[in-house]
């Protein structure tokens, strides 16, 4: 019996204890009629080496983006992750230990927690963090929550051009708390139209959600749609990939109110979607609003300085029905792994991040500029994602580029006015010369009549 | 401090605590840096308006730097390496290194969810397998993996019976019923649906009053949200009259599987008319709780509910498994993707390490724990509801209180002199200075044993010092902090500028 | 025996008749009970309030409860200095610790709260 370490004397010697004679004895206050006549149903115990062939062998079958060459984005991308991450998080102390409700022992926990908190802040420009969400959807939806609680109001505008899992995951939550989502429509360069968006806000609107850069890729008029957005009372709510936030213009800086994003490519495998690790920052003024986890620092009653958890009455374990959220969590190691990699990477790791990821893109862009039939359909400026437009389906071109060995992108056909030959194709810092020129003749080879 | 404590005596807790990060580093230390760009230069200029105006400021340290600084830190917390947790309603068993080494697996880490299925027939067969034996573990028919976390399971729950509700053309059906006893995530999670939670007050034994909940039922009900076993670690004997009362008045029934680690193999949820529960995979499931998470909580749902899930939804046709996105059909989205996969692939490992035969001896032994050391424990503390105990039990720290002068959080505080983490307090409200206690199966009874020369000790100590209670604890890294002066005037990040050393 | 200058609540409130207004606060025994005040949400200068509305919050580590006006009327002033610092309220629930005034309505509310005696029993004093 794997794991528990009773012997059959030990149990006969509990038993005793209890004066029963068996452990059935133990279940008498579960009726007949909720037990599972034979138990159950599932194959018996194997060893550990058995379920190793048989996860193994599961793991096999699938091919991922460290034998395909991928240039697979949309929100979680092929980030490198330095092997002192997983050295970190494999430690028993960080991996094991539980929510840090008994501060006196979970020291180590809490300052990780401040320190991401502290990193998060950097990145963003907005003064408080707290200890992550489950990923960069549901983080989103939180700042939009705070953002209307905040205002009062019961209106959000969305880009047209926002990550369409976040759209899906925003339309869930918001319809059952009656927010209506109206659309600010992107312009023909494919970022969002500030005119258009003035257009739409009246006094009901309380949040505008900026994400940038968007899915399209490409950077967002930050500053004209967040002047839109306090013309008319409305918060702004920035949803960013942090990796962009190396070079970019921070929420702080363009007024955001709540800063929110998917820090995964940092040091968090793909995992095929999950866990991830979702952020979150906010200005001072709406500190008391803000969800989930805070640690905060303190001394204790020797004068030392020590870390707690703080402001718990906005959660939902005290506040009950008039909590604003119910997250009862954050992303724990997760958010350990993104704190040892932002550490690894320091202020200047940071800029070259920045700037391998620039450099790849651009350098993919060229050579794509240069293939006949091909186009670049939108001209403003991305970070490290973008649209490329074939004259064929981009699905076709996926399925052969994946026979040789490359994951091409993601096929945007629907969104946002793009056509079935529109492909979203990100280029991060794994990516090499070789590699970036291999996908320049596969789509070649594609094109040939 | 790396072995298991001996015997009942506090020992100081040998570790330093460390600056923070931003306060060490200096300007040029390196630790990763990226692979050079070996291609044709390139312009990688953007526009001026688009850049921040100055880079973040960040600590720079060199690789060795920021592991000490790591491991130094790692070296303050508690972990379940390091000695019991008795965490009530946590389920603190130990987490299998196996799980770790299967999820690390290239094959299932390095996936990005935007593959196609033909990349990912591995997964999707070992997501299914976990879905069909969580439905075989709970009696129900379909699976949903979406939900992050527990609370997030909740609300998937809520949001399917939102749905099935409005799909009947019931929309009145707005209220749904909680006991008293409920973690707060219950009626928040009931709140951010559009629904309204209404209490029900428990009866004098500490499980449902049936009387009150007929009272309490009617056209407006949605359904009722109950934890069985409940908080208190009592099995709700009644729940089958429970669940024909609220289906006859047209209402659901969603368990909150947070206890289930006390009846696998013993009793099945769909068995007792539930039509939703949660699972907690970083309960039940051994997956590690990592400091707060990542967790999931996976959902199962009747034949009838299984329409209001989440897209997409893993089918399986002769060996081959396809994602099915539901085009046209209108389902809830919780997460990005498909939930916490990394966390399923550890459960599923868990799953198959166990069996059937071993589900059902989780169940047993750490149900005969729990009895075992509240039997042991009778003389030092006051246990309600003894009678019914399963995997955990309540103690109340209210006589203590009355005679030594020391309450739950002193006790609690004293124990973390012990080497051991202190049990769950003040949970649930219902319970005067609440002292919630499980150990889990994975704890041997000499680990129960000492437990209770622990406890034996420092009743001792209350008795003849309680200021020691009061002021503890005395041999950890920090004594107790103060958390008014934290929550009034808070200081949630560093701020001084870094690199100055 | 507590202070017989002022009227009470059975939500352990405070309340000091001062010609057309009274003042609001929380009885010395809800500030021990409540233990270390760390945040207040009072009301805003010109809402209008009904009696027995709940019109903020108060807050300590581990909990948080509500306030209720004891009497209808419009909210005339708010303590801004117990906003910056909570702690006045562990430290002199009755004099500096106050919360907030407001214009009476209807004189007659003031009637249905609670004596010192009234109070003083409700607390087993």
């Amino acid at each position: 019996m794997p794991y528990t370490p009773h012997t059959a004397e030990d149990i006969r010697e509990m038993l005793d204890v209890l004066g029963l004679e068996t452990v059935d004895d133990l279940f008498r206050s579960l009726p007949a009629a909720v037990r599972p006549p034979a138990g159950l149903d599932l194959p018996p115990s194997l060893s550990e080496e058995e379920v190793w062939r048989v996860m193994s062998n599961l793991a096999a079958l699938n091919a991922g983006q460290d034998e395909l060459v991928s240039f697979l984005g949309g929100g979680v991308y092929d980030a490198a992750i330095p092997a002192a991450v997983d050295a970190v998080v494999s430690r028993s102390e960080f991996l094991t230990a539980y929510t840090p409700y008994q501060p006196e022992v979970s020291q180590g926990t809490l300052q990780v927690i401040y320190e991401w908190q502290t990193f998060v802040t950097r990145l963003t420009g907005l003064p408080v963090a707290n200890a992550s969400m489950y990923d960069g959807s549901t983080a989103l939806v939180e700042g939009v929550r705070m953002a209307l609680g905040r205002t009062g109001r019961d209106a959000v505008v969305l880009p047209a051009a926002l990550n369409p899992r976040h759209r899906r995951v925003l339309e869930t939550n918001l319809a059952s708390e009656g927010v209506t989502i109206l659309t600010a429509p992107a312009a023909a360069a494919g970022t969002t139209d500030p005119a258009a968006l003035r257009a739409l806000l009246d006094g009901r609107v309380g949040a505008v959600v900026i994400q940038n850069p968007n899915h399209l890729g490409l950077i967002e008029p930050v500053d004209a749609l967040a002047a839109a957005a306090r013309d008319a009372g409305a918060l702004v709510v920035a949803s960013v990939n942090p990796v962009s936030l190396s070079l970019l213009k921070t929420p702080a800086e363009y007024g955001a109110a709540v800063a929110t994003g998917e820090a995964q490519p940092f040091g968090v495998p793909c995992g095929w979607g999950g866990p991830l690790l979702g952020f979150l920052s906010c200005s001072d003024e709406l500190k008391r609003l803000i969800p989930g986890r805070v640690v905060g620092r303190t001394v204790d009653h020797d004068g030392r300085e020590g870390y707690v958890l703080t402001l718990q009455t906005r959660e939902q374990h005290i506040r009950r029905e008039k909590a604003t959220s119910n997250i009862c969590s954050n992303q724990g190691l997760n958010m350990a792994r993104g704190t040892v990699y932002l550490a690894l990477l320091g202020a200047e790791g940071l800029r070259e991040l920045g700037e391998a990821n620039r450099v790849r893109c651009e350098a993919l862009r060229a050579i794509l500029r240069g293939i006949a039939g091909v186009e670049l359909p939108f001209d403003g400026p991305v970070f490290n994602e973008f649209v490329v437009r074939l004259p064929r389906p981009a699905r076709e071109f996926r399925a052969f580029a994946r026979e040789q060995g490359l994951l091409a992108g993601i096929p945007l056909d629907g969104f946002a006015g793009c056509g079935p030959g529109d492909l979203l194709v990100a280029v991060t810092e794994r990516r090499t010369a070789d590699e970036i020129e291999r996908y320049g003749s596969a789509l070649r080879d594609f094109l040939e009549p | 401090m790396s072995h298991e404590r001996q015997g009942a005596t506090p020992a100081r807790w040998g570790a330093d605590l460390q600056t923070s990060l931003f306060a060490k580093g200096r300007a040029g230390r390196r630790a990763t840096t990226m692979p050079a760009w070996r291609g044709d230069d390139v312009d990688t200029a953007l526009p001026a308006g688009a850049l921040r105006a100055a880079p973040a400021d960040l600590p720079s340290l060199s690789e060795l730097e920021v592991l000490r600084h790591y491991t130094l830190l790692s070296n303050l917390n508690h972990h379940i390496e390091r000695g019991l947790y008795p965490l009530g309603s946590c389920t603190m068993k130990y987490n299998p290194r196996l799980n770790e080494k299967v999820a690390a697996l290239s094959g299932f880490a390095s996936l990005h969810p935007e593959q196609d299925e033909a990349d990912l027939q591995g997964l999707l067969c070992a997501l299914k397998l976990l879905q069909d034996a969580l439905c075989e573990i709970t009696g129900f028919a379909a699976c949903s993996l979406q939900p992050a976390a527990g609370a997030h399971g909740e609300y998937l729950g809520m949001q399917v019976i939102r749905a099935r509700h409005l799909d009947r053309g019931e929309s009145g059906r707005t209220e749904v019923l909680i006991p008293d006893s409920a973690h707060g995530t219950n009626p928040a999670s009931v709140v951010l649906t559009g629904m309204k939670p209404r209490t029900l007050k428990s009866g004098p034994d500490g499980r449902l009053d049936l009387d009150a909940l007929r009272a309490a039922v009617g056209p407006q009900t949605a359904g009722i949200m109950i934890t069985n076993p409940n908080t208190l670690g009592l099995f709700e004997s009644d729940i089958v009259e429970v669940a024909r009362i609220v289906h006859a008045a047209g209402g659901l029934l969603y368990m909150d599987g947070a206890n289930l680690n006390a009846i696998l193999g013993k009793a099945k949820p769909a068995l007792m008319g539930f039509d939703v529960v949660h699972l907690n995979l970083h309960k039940t499931f051994s997956t590690p709780h990592g400091g707060g998470g990542p967790g999931a909580g996976p959902i199962c749902v009747t034949e009838e509910l299984a329409r209001f899930l989440p897209a997409p939804v893993i089918r399986e046709d002769g060996g081959v498994y396809r994602l099915d996105a539901c085009a046209g059909e209108c389902r809830p989205s919780v997460h990005a993707y498909l939930g916490n996969t990394g966390v399923c692939l550890r459960a599923l490992t868990y799953i198959l390490r166990l069996g059937g035969d071993g589900l059902t001896r989780v169940s047993e032994r750490a149900v005969l724990n729990a009895n075992y050391l509240r039997k042991r424990l009778e003389g030092l503390l006051t246990v309600e509801h003894a009678d019914g105990t399963l995997h955990e039990f309540i103690a109340t720290g209210a006589d203590w209180k009355e005679r030594f002068g020391v309450r739950t959080l002193d006790v609690a505080k004293r124990m973390l002199d012990y080497g051991i983490h202190a049990p769950t307090i003040y949970f649930p409200l219902i319970v005067d200075e609440a002292i919630m206690i499980e150990p889990t199966e994975t704890e041997s009874k000499e680990t129960l044993d000492r437990f209770v020369e622990v406890v034996a000790a420092i009743r001792a100590e209350a008795e003849r010092d309680p200021d020691l209670l009061r002021s503890a604890p005395h041999t950890t890294p920090v004594s107790r902090l103060d958390e008014a002066a934290a929550a009034r005037r808070p200081d949630l990040s560093w701020l001084g500028p870094c690199n100055c050393g | 025996m507590v202070a017989s200058d002022r009227k009470y609540t059975k939500d352990h409130e405070w309340v000091l008749a001062e010609g057309e207004s009274a003042t609001v606060g929380v009885t010395e025994y809800a500030a021990h009970e409540l233990g270390d005040v760390v945040f207040l949400e009072l009301p805003e200068v010109g809402t209008v309030v009904a009696q027995g509305e709940a019109v903020g919050t108060i807050e300590t580590v581990k909990s948080v409860e509500d306030l209720f006006s004891p009497v209808g009327g419009e909210v005339i002033a708010v303590n801004e200095a117990v906003l910056d610092a909570p702690e006045t309220v562990n430290q002199d629930p009755l004099e500096a610790g106050w919360l907030f005034k407001v214009r009476i309505e209807d004189r007659s509310e003031m009637d249905e709260l609670l004596s010192a005696d009234d109070y003083d029993a409700l607390i087993g004093g």
